[in-house]
């Protein structure tokens, strides 16, 4: 059913797509994770900030991706930007909720300790905040993680120098071709399962006083 | 299309452009009209929400109540949760095209992710909505005689129900933004004149399909969250966060 002959003329491309692709990703995955944690810190701060950055991410959340990426067509062109900004806004919708909802799982008692104890807000957080906030953080680097890998093999639409592993995918199904689609789909698939296994090693290894993994990320 | 240029440049605004193109009669007319594609749209939503349901909600309902294989079927959940839903299309399209070469290309694939995407939310939020009913009250229920059966249907179920819902919110929010995809593989639905738009760079087109389909979605969370609301009104029980 696959053309292995086709599959082995291609290893170069599948290598170079790959490594685009976990490019795409990690480029927004690190965007998306400066951004929302400063914006969770902050907001952890002042609680004002908090209600019109989560509003606005929830509506991020609603609109298609191939809609965000079609978005930014007219502006951007078909340059990596057009790719970037939306895969970094969805980071910001998994990201900004984890990481406030993070620093909101606090207890209150303990941040009264920290304060009677003489920490300074700077200290507080770093020391006491920080450290605490950190599970529900990686929880939702990996959602975000996840989610960033399959939305990137959808840049593919925007022409043939992104897509990443999508590349294969999409012109796969413009030619009628099974084995090129599968050379992008399986790799996609693996992509996305082993970045789901290792953050959640990671959140486990991180938190090993909590056998229950915990997530505050809507599905 | 100077005709439309409002600020005198010569040039339209993507505004201008999308205002345009939504307010143009031929956009609503036809088989191509927007009326048209919003019936596509949903009738693939639903159907692949339907079949989720099917297996879902029952394998939800089963595992919540019997409380055993939980771990597997969250465990099931996250790794349908992590399988992209372009990378799925892709991989089912040469065997639905085999067994019908006339559906096959165009509305099997999508339907089939769009299933796949919708089923973790239910089966997740099922199990965990009976799962966290009061214990005492289904001990309570079963001391007055219930079957496990009415248990299920007349005590779990209803208490259950907000966070069921939510379940389903989540699905269908996911489901109708994602059909969107099915226009890469010549299905209709509203995601056609996105890529229409692109290929035609129509930005009145793709900023039009753009905005029908955020608000197609937006208008299901609201209308899902509505609904959510009144059932927990309903069961005395308060919202729980789904998860």
């Amino acid at each position: 059913m696959l053309d292995w002959g086709w599959i082995g003329d291609h290893l170069p491309q599948l290598a170079f797509r790959t490594a685009q692709h976990l490019e795409l990703a990690a480029i927004a995955l690190a965007i998306g994770f400066a951004i929302s944690f400063a914006i969770g810190v902050a907001a952890a701060r002042w609680r004002v900030l908090y209600p019109p950055s989560a509003a606005i991410a929830g509506i991020v959340f609603t609109i298609p991706s191939l809609a965000l990426f079609a978005a930014f067509v007219p502006a951007t062109g078909l340059s990596i930007l057009t790719a970037e900004i939306p895969l970094v806004l969805y980071t910001l919708v998994i990201l900004l909720r984890n990481v406030v909802a993070g620093f909101d799982a606090v207890p209150a008692d303990v941040l009264e300790a920290a304060d009677a104890m003489g920490f300074t807000r700077g200290r507080r957080l770093l020391r006491i905040e920080l450290p605490l906030a950190v599970p529900l953080i990686v929880a939702g680097l990996r959602v975000a993680s996840v989610s960033t890998i399959g939305l990137v093999s959808i840049t593919a639409i925007l022409g043939d120098a992104l897509g990443g592993l999508g590349f294969f995918i999409y012109e796969g199904m413009t030619r009628f071709f099974a084995t090129e689609i599968a050379v992008g789909a399986v790799p996609t698939i693996v992509l996305a399962l082993v970045a789901d296994r290792l953050f959640l090693w990671l959140e486990r290894a991180i938190t090993p006083w909590s056998r229950r993994t915990r997530t505050a990320t809507a599905g | 299309m100077v005709a439309a240029d409002a600020d005198g440049d010569g040039r339209m605004t993507f505004v201008e452009a999308t205002v345009r193109w939504l307010t143009d009669p031929a956009s609503w007319e036809g088989p191509g009209g927007i009326p048209a594609r919003v019936v596509e749209h949903l009738a693939l939503s639903v159907a692949a929400l339907l079949i989720a349901t099917v297996i879902a909600l029952p394998a939800g309902l089963a595992v919540g109540h019997a409380r055993r294989g939980q771990g597997v079927s969250v465990g099931l959940a996250t790794v349908g949760r992590a399988i992209p839903s372009f990378a799925l299309m892709g991989l089912v399209l040469p065997i639905t095209q085999a067994y019908d070469p006339a559906n096959g290309f165009t509305i099997y694939p999508t339907l089939f992710a769009m299933a796949v995407l919708a089923i973790p939310p239910i089966l997740v939020n099922t199990l965990t909505g009976i799962r966290e009913v009061d214990q005492d009250l289904v001990e309570a229920a079963r001391g007055m005689g219930f079957t496990e059966a009415a248990l299920l249907a007349r005590v779990e179920a209803p208490l259950a129900l907000p966070v069921i819902l939510g379940g389903f919110r989540s699905a269908t929010v996911q489901v109708i933004a994602t059909t969107t995809l099915g226009a890469i593989l010549a299905y209709g639905g509203l995601g056609r004149y996105i890529i229409d738009g692109i290929a035609q760079r129509d930005d009145g087109m793709l900023y039009g399909g753009v905005v029908l389909v955020a608000a197609l979605a937006v208008g299901a969370e609201a209308l899902l969250a509505l609904l959510q609301r009144l059932a927990a009104r309903r069961s005395a029980e308060p919202i729980r966060a789904n998860t």
